[in-house]
């Protein structure tokens, strides 16, 4: 019987011809935790009395989600995540480095085949690029940071096709958020996801990664993708180890499958207070606006900073909008800069803020007021997700929320993408 | 092992927003002090409720849905929730509360109202409603996890084995 990728990764690092419903122990090839869930993982490997992990080459802990520090409890969290970088090896990732999903690939930190986990539920990311990541709690994270394993129930595999073509002005995240809208927030619980078909091969390494980034949203383990002539290109001088590129057997067995035809897509827009609760841009579209949002792991790069300013370029944010950008990570502010996407950006009347996580967590730089409306690139709009449990949250693709932040309301990007 | 406490129910689809708000996780790695602020958003009043004898979070579809923030499962415990019964978990969460020694058990918790007594029976794989007499069974969860919920969660089976014994 044919594998799927995930069958075939958990096959490779747990030494079993593994199938959907074992459960298996696995060597990971990396870890990583962040500011919210590295500080119990430390206290986690305390209490099991470890004090050494199992390579400090493959951790790695990120201070983003509330960096630079707000608070002093804060501060004294990041305190502890620096001592123990030190006291182990561990790679630290201070504050301004970016976000850890953006980090962990963009540092080739994970090639494509590995196995990774990290203590943050996006870690779903990097399957865009061959990885079977997944997020798991802080304790799983210190047993793993432990002994270089852990244990893991093989998931059944739900292949989402995407056919067609992208129409001009709709991005990865409108495919993201049309299947969110189809299957549900629980649609592919316990799951991995594949995604195939000629759109995501069109995709850039990049975009894909908005859509991986999302699995979660909609219940899943992973959100897998092959590796591509472009995946290769993309690591080329990147990973430290090389790539094992894992592709699905052409009999593998799929427990559910849905196809989505992007050529009848338009930008989609999740309304508050959950993922799945999306519409067609055009029943949002005149919904008033206080901020606007872009940044995060789901759409902080290159990318989406280069789209955002294409529509602001010339152009002002409307004077009742706050709008807030957060670049991924360092490189992607360095890269940003020299394309002078940051200059267009900051006329247009942008806050720019440190690579992290910028306001999408709530824990600074930009909770919301009562009763406004914010637009967002983020991955999630729970009630209370910014900070403020009685602010409304939208999500769309970033020319969703540029166009948005020009005219004050939610507005339908496409046109200007003539 | 049975346990024996009062159902406290809620609805589908409660995410770990509702269980601890983000905002709250940043403050400190208390988790009694944090606890206080368990379902907050849903209820404020599930702390004063439930801790002082006990309690069993009974909920609908997808419970603990969202992030992967183990203060979860721990704000839970700590406000003296002995296990939570629903139609059907998250991922993270349900991997999150066997590894911190939470039980999670997946039943038709549409049998169960607000406030009835309730027996757990978790190796014969039985809820027993003692206010209405009847019997909800459920399928007892594979040997890794009853392991790691036998050891009281995943740092004790460290503790106890000096590493994964599974
Ligand atoms: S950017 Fe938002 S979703 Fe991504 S890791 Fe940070 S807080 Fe989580």
């Amino acid at each position: 019987m044919g594998k799927t990728i995930a069958e075939k990764v958990f096959s490779a690092h747990s030494g079993t011809d593994a199938s959907a419903g074992d459960i298996v122990v696995a060597d990971v090839d990396f870890v990583m935790g962040q500011d919210g869930t590295s500080p119990l993982a430390i206290r986690a490997l305390e209490r099991m009395g470890v004090s050494e992990v199992f390579d400090p080459a493959r951790v790695a802990l990120v201070i983003d989600h509330s960096a630079p520090s707000p608070l002093e409890g804060v501060s004294a969290l990041h305190a502890q995540m620096r001592e123990f970088g030190k006291r182990t090896g561990a790679i630290l990732y201070d504050v301004g480095c970016g976000v850890c999903h953006q980090l962990v690939p963009e540092q080739g930190h994970v090639v494509p085949g590995d196995l990774m986990v990290g203590c943050d539920s996006h870690t779903c990311t990097y399957g865009a690029v061959n990885v079977f990541s997944t997020g798991v709690g802080s304790t799983d994270g210190a047993a793993a940071m432990a002994a270089g394993k852990l244990w893991f129930k093989v998931p059944e595999t739900y292949l989402v096709t995407y056919a067609g073509e992208l129409p001009a002005g709709v991005f990865s995240k409108d495919l993201v958020l049309a299947l969110a809208g189809r299957i549900g927030a629980d649609g592919a619980t316990y799951m991995a996801l594949e995604f195939d078909g000629p759109v995501i091969g069109a995709l850039s390494v990049e975009a894909r990664m908005t859509i991986s980034n999302m699995a979660i949203e909609v219940g899943a383990k992973a959100g897998l993708m092959r590796a591509d002539a472009k995946t290769l290109a993309w690591y080329a001088g990147r990973g430290t180890r090389a790539p094992r590129p894992v592709e699905p057997d052409a009999d593998a067995v799929y427990a559910r499958e849905v196809t989505i035809d992007a050529s009848a897509l338009g930008p989609q827009v999740a309304k508050p207070h959950s993922v799945d609760n999306v519409s067609p841009i055009e029943e949002v579209a005149g919904t008033p606006i206080a901020q606007g949002f872009v940044g995060t792991c789901t759409n902080g790069r290159l990318e989406d900073l280069a789209i955002a300013a294409s529509i602001l370029g010339g152009r002002k944010v409307h004077p009742d909008v706050r709008f807030i950008v957060a670049p991924a990570s360092r490189q992607v502010y360095l890269d940003a800069m020299a394309a002078g996407h940051i200059q267009t950006l900051v006329e247009a009347g942008a806050a720019v803020v440190t690579p992290g996580c910028g306001p999408c967590v709530g824990t600074h730089n930009g909770v919301p007021s009562d009763g406004e409306n914010v637009i967002s690139t983020a991955n999630r709009n729970f009630k209370g997700r910014m900070g403020n449990s009685n602010a409304f949250i939208y999500l769309g693709s970033p020319a969703t929320v540029a166009a948005s932040v020009i005219e004050g309301c939610i507005t339908d990007p496409r046109k200007y993408f003539g | 092992m049975e346990i024996r406490a009062t159902a406290f129910k809620y609805g589908d689809d409660i995410n770990t927003d509702y269980i601890i708000s983000g905002k709250y996780k940043f403050k400190s790695t208390d988790m009694e002090a944090m606890a206080v602020h368990a379902m907050e958003e849903l209820d404020p009043r599930y702390y004063e409720k439930v801790k002082p004898n006990g309690g069993f979070l009974v909920a609908g579809r997808n419970f603990g849905m969202g992030s992967s923030r183990e203060q979860a499962p721990l704000v839970l415990i700590h406000a003296n929730t002995k296990a939570v019964l629903a139609k059907s978990f998250a991922r993270i969460f349900f991997r999150n509360a066997i590894n911190t020694g939470l039980p999670v058990v997946e039943c038709d918790t549409d049998l169960v109202d607000d406030g009835d007594d309730l027996e757990l029976d978790l190796t014969a794989g039985v809820v027993r409603d003692i206010t209405k007499g009847t019997e909800i069974p459920f399928a007892p969860l594979p040997p890794v996890m009853a392991t790691l919920l036998a050891d009281g969660g995943l740092v004790e089976h460290f503790r106890k084995h000096g590493g994964f014994a599974l």
